[in-house]
């Protein structure tokens, strides 16, 4: 048993310890909540919307979001879902929203190039026609297309909430950034070859091609809540997170149904267990 | 096939003319009958489990393929737009079927650890154990193609690495390694081929499951006091006693999975595996599924390539060689109380290992510096400890086990399995005979 | 045989213990199977189109663009569907032989919408075995299929050939008067 006491704490140690990664560094991510971090927390709809906006009118300039299409903004658990309208390509603010893009197509009849005004079944339209544009508009750069983002990256809304408040962090004096890119302690990233002070202290972070995004009030929110940078952020992350996952409300409801259903199946699988086992020694 | 006799009576018409041309109606009632030990503890229930894993992951996966694009191109917007968003309950046969993988591992190596604990490798049960290596290996391989289907970055990478490893042998690695990708690079041949092999290495799964039911048949279960069954009154029919209880094993394993389905789906997935494959983008951390990490630490653990690849095939092996390394007369860990400890260390061995092949190979194991460096590494990286945590593994099976089965003090061996049972206050003696004592 | 295998003994228990024992096991089977039925739901509804293939379920077509006397063939739901701007002489033809002998009888005003009889919107897929007729053939001044010789009138009803039944209507309704949504 000693042995075997040895061999646990040995374990745990190992386990507990963290070691040390050679190469990238950055801040740890800022302690922000959000209402559907809980397992039996839901997205707030009026924050979804408000993320909308702030993707529309700020990120949608150079970020992507492609697999998302105008009908999923009247799904269930949408930022625009509306009881009385289940399909949501019947939903009229979803239809209006799609309306105001306008899409490349073929006339019917000539078959010339035109517009056409969207419909909900239409994605989000992608500000460059394809990479090697995107790359030319922004130093080289590809801005990430934002569909699956915050499911890509270690802490999701909290990591796009850092990322983007950190932006444009005053770098710290010693540290050379180079021209078109900024100093952000929270994109990971390895600063020894630009640093020039004490090697034993190299900041935290990276550079990142992105200008920070946001000011105060850059976007007026229809509810009036007040436009802050970090009031954006909160809900522009959260806006990504509900395009990453837009099924979390349903799987959390589905699965509270499914545990007490499991619960109370095993609870009788149980009983009926002992009742027959009752009179046989075990 | 076995020397119990069948106790069915049909009792229609219909059932003695189906009896008379295809017994299975006999056969299933024989099945239910079988006599199993009485002393069955719940680790038992992990076959039955296994079994209800292998069910979920291939209606899961027959679904899934309704959906699938298998092509370079199409296969992440396919599961990521079209499966994940717009296919009724997609998410939720997806999340079902990508959590099945790592609960169907889980299961498995508790049901492993319960074989080598409990001895259940060991004469008469050689062949079950080695169709248990086989299913397992097969396993491994259908997770690994199962893995690269969704086109993540992880997808690709894992492929690339692992395909990779076959470079290692000699004239003819080379030109191997291009025959499985169809190309020069892991690319849409390669991702086709996996789809077809994963499709169907399941139900080559299922044959050699079907086999190592029938071999346990043959000489029956074993049990937690590794002493054969002596009479029936050691035993109790498989149903209702033990269809019950491997119910509500599955319930309760079900519970577990349930967790993961609903509130931590992503929890066992790499973020990157969010992110399109990128032939020309390394990710930061080439990490793969949790369930291969202990064998990836082994393979790393040695510098040069082949040798890595030949110990990762030898950790395996050791595994098939197991009936014949132990040469204890004892069956059951039980009662060979340094047997247990050596295996206990060996299992701390099994998860340090794991937890090595989560972290980059210089990564250090304890705060501060990498450590003297001796050879190539510091000795405080992870690379030394797979190391020491490998010599231990592979120590386990050639020298402990086989020395041990000499040199070993064992506890007395009760004389029947119903013994340490028929103390119990609720049990009707029911005749247990007391046989000569006899080695397991 | 099995001799001495302990089953649960039944000569220690009364009458209520066996029947609450039954009742157990049977509510144990109940749920089992109703939890069986819930999961079978997911796996075949995931069968049923999913919402990409739903979105393009209906589609809206702008009625301008069709002149008198003239016809579109449109796709909806990846079927070949006729919009027809039929001229007054087509309507009254229609109406005229609202009661004679046919395979599949019907008024012209059961095919169209009330004050919208100048536009037709039916299915192109001919009854008998699919083709798409064109129109100006055949006597009664409608479509000819020219695979079997099926012959429509101004109204797309069955007068002469194997087409059992007459072109099938679509559900569509007037957004406005140059606009319909179909489906």
């Amino acid at each position: 048993m000693r042995l075997l006491s040895l061999a646990a704490a040995v374990g745990a140690a190992v386990l507990a310890a963290a070691p040390a990664f050679a190469a990238s560094t950055q801040a740890p991510l800022k302690d922000v909540r959000w209402s559907f971090e809980s397992p039996l927390g839901f997205y707030d709809q009026e924050q979804l919307q408000r993320g909308y906006k702030v993707y529309k009118e700020v990120c949608s300039a150079c970020h992507a979001m492609s697999m998302v299409a105008f009908r999923n903004l009247g799904d269930k658990g949408a930022p625009f879902f509306d009881p009385k309208y289940p399909n949501p390509n019947d939903n009229p603010v979803v239809k209006t929203l799609a309306r105001d893009v306008q899409y490349p197509d073929i006339d019917s009849d000539t078959g010339e190039a035109i517009h056409r005004p969207g419909t909900t079944a239409d994605y989000f339209p992608s500000p460059f026609p394809n990479p090697v544009a995107a790359r030319a508009a922004n130093g080289g750069a590809l801005p990430p297309d934002m569909s699956l983002l915050a499911a890509a990256r270690e802490g999701g809304p909290r990591y796009i909430y850092s990322v983007v408040t950190g932006d444009g962090t005053t770098p710290p004096a010693g540290l050379t950034v180079p021209t078109g890119k900024y100093y952000d302690p929270w994109m990971p990233g390895d600063l020894t070859g630009n640093w020039k002070g004490d090697p034993k202290n190299v900041p935290v972070g990276g550079f990142i091609a992105m200008p920070p995004p946001l000011t105060a009030n850059r976007v007026t929110f229809d509810d009036g809540t007040p436009a802050t940078i970090e009031q954006q952020a909160k809900d522009v992350a959260a806006f990504l997170t509900w395009a990453a996952d837009p099924k979390m409300d349903e799987r959390k409801e589905l699965g509270i149904e499914v545990m007490i259903f499991l619960v109370v199946f095993s609870g009788l699988l149980y009983a009926s267990y002992r009742s027959i086992w009752r009179k046989v020694g075990h | 096939m076995d020397e119990h006799i069948s106790t069915y009576q049909p009792k229609s018409a219909f059932e003695r003319w189906l009896d008379a041309r295809l017994p299975i109606v006999r056969f299933s009632a024989d099945l239910m009958e079988f006599p199993t030990p009485r002393n069955l503890n719940y680790w038992w229930t992990f076959g039955g489990i296994l079994a209800f894993c292998l069910a979920v992951q291939i209606v899961t996966g027959i679904v899934l393929a309704m959906h699938y694009d298998p092509s370079g191109a199409g296969a992440f917007l396919s599961v990521q737009r079209t499966i994940m968003r717009d296919v009724n309950y997609g998410w939720l046969v997806r999340s079902i079927h990508a959590n099945g993988a790592s609960m169907f591992f889980l299961a498995v190596y508790i049901h492993i650890a319960r074989g080598m604990y409990y001895g259940s490798y060991k004469a008469p049960r050689e062949v079950l154990w080695l169709l248990g290596c086989v299913i397992y290996v097969l396993m491994m391989a259908t997770a690994f193609m199962g893995y690269v289907l969704p086109w993540g970055q992880m997808s690709f990478w894992g492929a690339k690495v692992i395909t990779s490893l076959l470079g290692a042998f000699p004239v003819v690695g080379d030109p191997i390694t291009k025959l499985l990708w169809g190309g020069f690079a892991v690319d849409s041949p390669t991702l086709t081929r996996f789809f077809s092999l994963h499709y169907l290495l399941p139900f080559v799964i299922a044959a050699v499951v079907a086999l190592h039911i029938w071999a346990l048949h043959v000489p029956g279960n074993n049990n937690p006091t590794g002493v054969n069954v002596k009479s029936k009154a050691d035993t109790v029919p498989f149903h209702p006693y033990y269809t019950v209880k491997d119910l509500f094993g599955v319930s309760v394993f079900v519970i577990v999975f349930a967790i993961f389905i609903f509130y931590l789906p992503d929890a066992l997935q790499k973020t990157d595996n969010n992110i399109e494959a990128n032939p020309l983008v390394t990710p930061a951390h080439i990490v793969p599924e949790w369930y291969l990490l202990p064998f990836y630490a082994i393979l790393r653990a040695i510098p040069d390539k082949l040798t890595g690849v030949l110990a990762l095939a030898a950790a395996l092996g050791s595994l098939f060689a197991l009936p014949w390394i132990d040469t204890s007369k004892v069956r059951s860990k039980r009662y060979r109380p340094m047997a247990r400890n050596l295996w206990l260390i060996w299992v701390a061995a099994v998860f340090i290992l794991g937890w090595c092949g989560s972290q980059e190979p210089d990564g250090h194991v304890f705060p501060g510096g990498a450590g003297p460096v001796f050879l190539d590494y510091g000795i405080n990286t992870v690379t030394w400890l797979s190391r020491i945590a490998a010599l231990y593994y592979f120590a386990w099976f050639w020298v402990i086990t086989p020395i041990l089965g000499f040199r070993e003090k064992t506890l007395p061996v009760p004389d029947s399995l119903a013994t340490p049972v028929l103390s119990h206050p609720a049990t009707v003696p029911a005749g247990a005979a007391a046989a000569p004592q006899t080695k397991g | 045989m099995v001799d001495s295998v302990a089953h649960p003994v039944a000569d220690h228990e009364g009458p209520t213990d066996e029947g609450r024992r039954d009742f157990l096991y049977l509510a144990t089977a109940a749920v089992g199977g109703a939890g069986v039925v819930a999961i079978a739901w997911p796996l075949i509804d995931q069968l049923n189109p999913s919402a990409d293939t739903l979105a393009l379920a209906s589609i809206e077509y702008d009625l301008s663009k069709v002149a008198l006397g003239q016809e579109v063939t449109i796709a909806w739901r990846k079927q070949p569907v006729f919009i027809r701007h039929r001229t007054q002489a087509e309507i009254d033809a229609a109406v005229r032989d609202d009661h004679a002998p046919m395979k599949d009888p019907a008024t012209d005003a059961s095919r169209v919408k009330p004050g919208h009889a100048q536009w037709l919107i039916v299915s192109a897929s001919c009854t008998h075995l699919g083709c798409v007729p064109t129109f100006k053939g055949g006597d009664y001044g409608g479509w000819l299929c020219p695979c079997h010789g099926s012959v429509y009138d101004t109204s797309a009803r069955i007068r002469k050939g194997p087409a059992p039944k007459n072109l099938y209507l679509v559900p569509y309704e007037f957004l406005s008067p140059t606009k319909v949504k179909i489906g």
